[in-house]
């Protein structure tokens, strides 16, 4: 696995690590002997096809579902995770793709949802003001913290997700899919935050079908294929070469249209900007 | 403290394009504004009121008459500690059919241990409240384990513990209580001393006032916006005067019954636990999104266990306070229209159906429409048959203002 020249703050132990992993589902195996690392001040994007496992390994690192084997390694020490407070507990925020919000409750609630200052008397001064802080560090531009979270666009929402992840100080943050639902410029924002929590050190691991957002901000490019590994991409590996990883396959219409663009480019002797 | 650093701006005020409300204006233009975009809070409930009383009224001068409303107090206590308990189960979606049944139970069991088996009242009232609980604590392990619908479950339990009532009445089918014991006399007669009332009726403006202000003086310590003083004032003062002037008028007869403090006590003991706790918090959660809220961290079986068994308790509450009113536990306790009243009486007070939105007040409030109905139509010497009719068609009512509200904030982005 060679490490892409340009991420000065990822430190060489990884954070998280996962070898050999595997997850079933009655008969079916989502998952098979997948592997990972994940450093400090490093994002990791998992890309793959629809049923490539992405989404079932993140819910396994968040603690949603058990794994049926494999070790998971955190901070150098195995670790399980039979609950999502485990996970969260250890230091592994997620973000899941439907965000997981409670649309009835205020931003202020969402962001503390499950982890209230004094339970018994909640303490709302302390929460709005850590809210606030968490909103400001992210450059989010939340109206109010005290409307529902149903008043808010798709990229607010996102941001409150973001947030609450980063409530516990976690060192990991799982992002599924981050900017799915989200128009050109609430995806930039999202992509911008995910620069500004990478250079808190944190590890970031982003899932996402888009090839732009992963070759913004991605420092290393993980695919996954039917359940296993399919190799390890610095990002500024060719769209031929991921979506062959991807697909399996070398010969289809984005390979050729991209042989077509090169041979044409090579001819008429300009440089190729890819 | 604060005085050492200069803050320009709340931090919470720092985007220029929210508008916030200012001063005592902006409190009344921020409340019309929620009002138009179907964020209505206890307002329908109110303006119903006050239209059924006004019909009433006109009907039989009779019905706004001290008496008949320290009456209607009476009766809507023991119903409204059930309809608190239906709130508790409806925050987190789910319903309980059978409350009813188990208040009936509850009043028959009082029967049996107390007056036939001469257990002592203050062993008796825990030990059926207990039942309660554990009624509650069944049907959401029926609904954690076994993931069966709790409409189900205790449209099974409203059956079957209507049965167990019977069986535990016996062939005699009612068992009376003695009128001269504390019990009948709380439920029947025991209303407090004058001056008793004027000090509990000031208590919650003052408590709200005290209450506002320390958050005031708190969030302006923690460098947010602190709201307006004089709206805050303005609010408390009007409840306090509201509530000062129905205890004068209710002390023109016989005062206020000790029952509806037991009741307003219980509302504001719930009213807190619902917004002010982590319990609260997590109930209005899991309502609103289960799976969202068991991501977060959230025991969410624990929560409906909670939900199920304070359900319990407080029906079996009622049932007690229920056979305190009528001095007997009979056959007929908790049959007929007790069940759906503590439901409407919920739903009326702004509780929705659906989960994660409502609040203790909805209980009182709801109840007390429902009583008002009963009490008029009682004087208008309408039959039941009516009564029924006009009780259902007030349901129906307040779930079609519920359901035009929710579509009118979803519209406002304020579901």
């Amino acid at each position: 696995m060679s490490e892409p020249p340009h991420a000065p703050a990822a430190s060489p132990e990884p954070v998280l690590s996962l070898r050999r992993v595997s997850k079933h589902f009655g008969a079916v195996s989502a998952l098979t002997d997948i592997d990972l690392d994940v450093r400090a001040g490093e994002v990791v994007a998992l890309v793959g096809d629809n049923g490539a496992g992405k989404s079932t390994l993140v819910k396994i690192l968040a603690g949603v579902h058990p794994p049926s084997g494999g070790t998971i390694t955190f901070n150098g020490n195995p670790v399980t995770f039979p609950n999502p407070s485990a996970a969260l507990d250890l230091g592994i925020a997620t973000v899941f793709q439907d965000l997981a919000l409670c649309e009835n409750l205020d931003v202020v609630a969402n962001i503390y949802l499950g982890r209230e200052l004094s339970p018994l008397r909640l303490d709302e001064v302390a929460m709005e003001k850590r809210s606030w802080q968490l909103l400001n560090e992210l450059s989010a531009r939340i109206p109010s913290v005290r409307e529902v979270v149903a008043s808010l666009s798709g990229g607010q929402r996102q941001t409150v997700a973001i947030a609450r992840s980063l409530l516990l100080d976690p060192k990991v943050i799982l992002l599924d899919e981050p900017t799915a639902a989200l128009g050109v410029a609430q995806t930039a924002e999202v992509l911008e935050l995910i620069e500004r929590v990478r250079a808190k050190g944190l590890g970031v691991v982003m899932i996402s079908h888009n090839m732009e957002d992963v070759r913004a901000v991605a420092d290393r490019v993980v695919v996954l294929r039917l359940g296993r590994n399919n190799g390890v991409f610095a990002p500024d590996a060719t769209n031929a070469e991921l979506v062959g990883a991807i697909t399996g396959a070398t010969n289809n219409s984005v390979s050729r249209r991209a042989e077509r663009r090169a041979a044409a480019q090579s001819q008429s002797g300009a440089p190729s900007h890819e | 403290m604060s005085n050492d650093v200069k803050i320009p701006a709340p931090i919470d005020r720092a985007d220029e394009r929210v508008t916030h409300a200012v001063g005592v204006g902006g409190a009344i233009r921020a409340f019309l504004d929620r009002v138009r975009s179907g964020d209505l809070g206890s307002l329908p409930v109110v303006v119903g009121l006050a239209v059924i009383w006004s019909v009433f009224t006109a009907l039989n001068p009779l019905f706004v008459s001290s008496v008949n409303l320290v009456n209607l107090l009476f009766d809507s206590s023991t119903v409204g500690v059930i309809s608190l308990g239906i709130v508790c189960i409806l925050m987190v979606g789910e319903i309980d059919l059978s409350v009813g049944s188990v208040s009936g139970l509850a009043s028959a069991l009082l029967g049996m241990m107390w007056v036939n088996q001469g257990w002592p009242v203050w062993v008796t009232v825990p030990a059926v409240i207990f039942v309660g609980g554990v009624i509650g604590w069944i049907y959401s392990q029926l609904f954690n384990r076994f993931g069966m619908p709790s409409f189900v479950s205790t449209l099974a339990g409203l059956l079957a513990f209507l049965g167990l009532q019977l069986y535990v009445l016996g062939s005699s089918g009612s068992i009376n209580l003695p009128y001269e014991t504390g019990l009948v006399k709380f439920g029947q007669v025991l209303t407090m001393p004058h001056a008793v009332s004027y000090v509990l009726a000031a208590l919650p403006g003052l408590f709200m006032l005290v209450a506002g202000m320390r958050r005031m003086a708190q969030r302006k310590l923690g460098g947010l916006s602190a709201g307006s003083l004089n709206a805050l004032a303005l609010k408390a003062s009007a409840i306090t005067l509201a509530l000062e002037l129905a205890a004068f008028y209710l002390n023109l007869s016989r005062g206020v019954p000790w029952m509806f403090c037991l009741f307003a006590g219980l509302v504001a003991t719930m009213n807190y636990a619902l917004t002010r706790t982590k319990w609260g918090r997590s109930m209005t959660a899991v309502g609103g999104n289960r799976e969202a809220a068991r991501r977060s961290g959230i025991n969410v079986a624990r929560i409906y266990s909670s939900a199920f068994v304070l359900c319990g308790m407080l029906a079996a509450t009622g049932g007690v306070l229920s056979a305190a009113r009528l001095a007997s536990a009979s056959q007929q306790a908790g049959t007929g229209d007790v069940n759906l009243n503590a439901i409407a009486g919920a739903v009326i007070g702004g509780t929705s159906l659906f989960g994660g939105r409502g609040s203790a007040y909805s209980a009182l409030l709801g109840i007390i429409v429902i009583g008002s109905i009963a009490s008029g139509l009682t004087l208008l010497d309408l039959s039941s048959s009516l009564r029924y009719m006009i009780t259902g068609a007030v349901l129906a009512v307040a779930v079609i203002v519920d359901s035009l509200a929710r579509r009118s904030r979803v519209s406002h982005g304020r579901a």
